[in-house]
């Protein structure tokens, strides 16, 4: 274990957002889940009331979207009482979901409880592919007739598609795809390497070149399509020169309560071993947001090595994603091993230019060794 | 886009007071926007009902300013908004 970081409580605007993470059970199967390794089964998971409470906690605190995530939401029994506590605190309630296990009447119920959104993850345009993808057969084919009632409801739609070696080429058809949904906004996530997609990392990893011609498509596309579908593109950023402005800086803009209640200042924290934890059953959500040691650690600028401080760019970046430090540099106050001018960005080169693999994990419960 | 558009608020989009922060913000699908109050004023006429040069007309008598000054801010602004697809056109 690490040592203990020094006492730091530094001021934060109130946060906008926070992802529920309400349970980790999924049928789905991806190996790029953005759910820890360890992942918790269902007797972890807080109750009905607990989370209804936490949802007030974050409006008053200032949360003004809940994100209700998982795993997938819909294991969840309670998942349209959870939407009605989220809604009457005030939030706007945001479903992120593979779709499967919902049903007609399920949105039905879901509308009714006052859901605002629903993001649906989308693992591939065929059958095939997506069912690849998510480990999951008959998966696509569920997923697309619940977004026919999706539409039929006049649910207001984002598609989250997950881009990585084996489906970036499809890009196209992607959004394609979204149109045909009648989705207002289309996520194109190349996959982030953290967790279950740096296990996966050798099979996940597109080639330059897929990188450049998704750049092309996008752009492309949100030309053509201006007005009629926003297209939010989130590139891989281990080709890039400077690191992503992670969280838009650590513990300022959003929080992340896992399912058994420990928040965390965004989903990959659990791999900085210097953090612990805060619980919403033991901790009010504004103490934790103000005073934890967890989320004070990174906030601000200070604690960045003097080449971040006196760099132009540390206004934007922050010094790039600390979960990233410390999964390649081993230290989360290093700088992200991803911007050129870091000492370790040699590492970064060295994984783009192992060789690649056909065969991922599938991300399934009680296999956590870790990668 | 038509001459004088009309705007609507669609589903899964609205706008509320925000009492942490003192503002009104305009809430959709991975959108907050914290408005001030020219912008809440402009939206607050967002009905669904009156083009953008009604909506002009009604706040050049509200803050005594010509129309002709206003109605570029009020188009361009929610414009802006149709591009993000927070607000959209009725024809």
């Amino acid at each position: 274990m690490n040592q203990p970081l020094p006492p730091r409580r530094i001021p934060a605007p109130a946060p906008i957002a926070m992802l529920a993470e309400l349970t980790h059970r999924c049928p789905l199967a991806c190996a790029y889940c953005s759910n820890p390794l360890q992942l918790l089964d269902a007797r972890r998971e807080l109750d009905t009331q607990t989370w209804a409470r936490v949802f007030r906690e974050a409006a008053a605190l200032g949360v003004l979207q809940i994100h209700l995530s998982g795993g997938e939401p819909a294991a969840r029994r309670d998942l349209e009482q959870l939407t009605a506590a989220a809604a009457q605190a005030g939030l706007y309630t945001n479903l992120i979901t593979s779709g499967i296990g919902l049903t007609r009447a399920r949105l039905e119920a879901l509308v009714e409880a006052g859901l605002d959104h629903v993001q649906l993850s989308l693992q591939g345009v065929t059958a095939a592919i997506a069912d690849h993808v998510g480990g999951y057969k008959g998966g696509f084919d569920r997923k697309m007739a619940l977004a026919a009632e999706i539409d039929d409801l006049g649910i207001p739609l984002t598609l989250n598609a997950v881009m990585h070696r084996t489906n970036i080429g499809d890009l196209p058809a992607t959004i394609d795809m979204a149109l045909k949904l009648n989705a207002r906004r289309i996520e194109v996530a190349c996959v982030q390497f953290q967790g279950w997609a740096l296990k996966n990392r050798s099979a996940l990893q597109p080639t330059r070149a897929q990188v450049e011609e998704a750049k092309r498509v996008v752009e492309d596309a949100a030309i053509r399509l201006d007005g009629h579908l926003v297209i939010d593109f989130v590139p891989p950023d281990y080709y890039a020169d400077y690191p992503k402005a992670c969280m838009g800086g650590w513990g300022s803009t959003g929080l992340n309560v896992a399912p058994d209640g420990r928040v965390l200042p965004c989903h990959a924290a659990e791999i900085i071993p210097h953090l612990r934890f805060p619980n919403v059953q033991d901790t009010g959500l504004a103490e934790i947001w103000r005073d934890s040691e967890a989320f004070n650690a990174f906030r601000g600028t200070d604690w960045l090595p003097d080449a971040c401080r006196s760099c132009s760019r540390v206004t934007r970046d922050f010094g790039g994603c600390r979960c990233q430090a410390m999964a390649l540099a081993g230290d989360p106050f290093a700088m992200d091993p991803v911007c050129r001018h870091s000492p370790d960005r040699a590492k970064v080169d060295a994984l783009l230019s192992e060789e690649t693999s056909g065969d991922w994990t599938y991300r399934r419960m009680g296999k956590t060794s870790g990668p | 886009m038509t001459p004088d558009p009309v705007f609507a608020m669609p589903r899964g989009v609205r706008m509320r007071w925000d009492d942490v922060r003192k503002t009104h913000v305009l809430l959709g699908p991975e959108r907050a926007l914290m408005l001030d109050d020219i912008g809440h004023a402009v939206l607050a006429e967002v009905d669904g009902i009156s083009t953008a040069s009604g909506i002009a007309a009604r706040l050049s008598e509200k803050f005594e300013a010509p129309v002709d000054v206003i109605l570029p801010d009020v188009v361009q602004f929610l414009d802006g908004l149709r591009v993000k697809r927070l607000l959209e056109v009725r024809s």
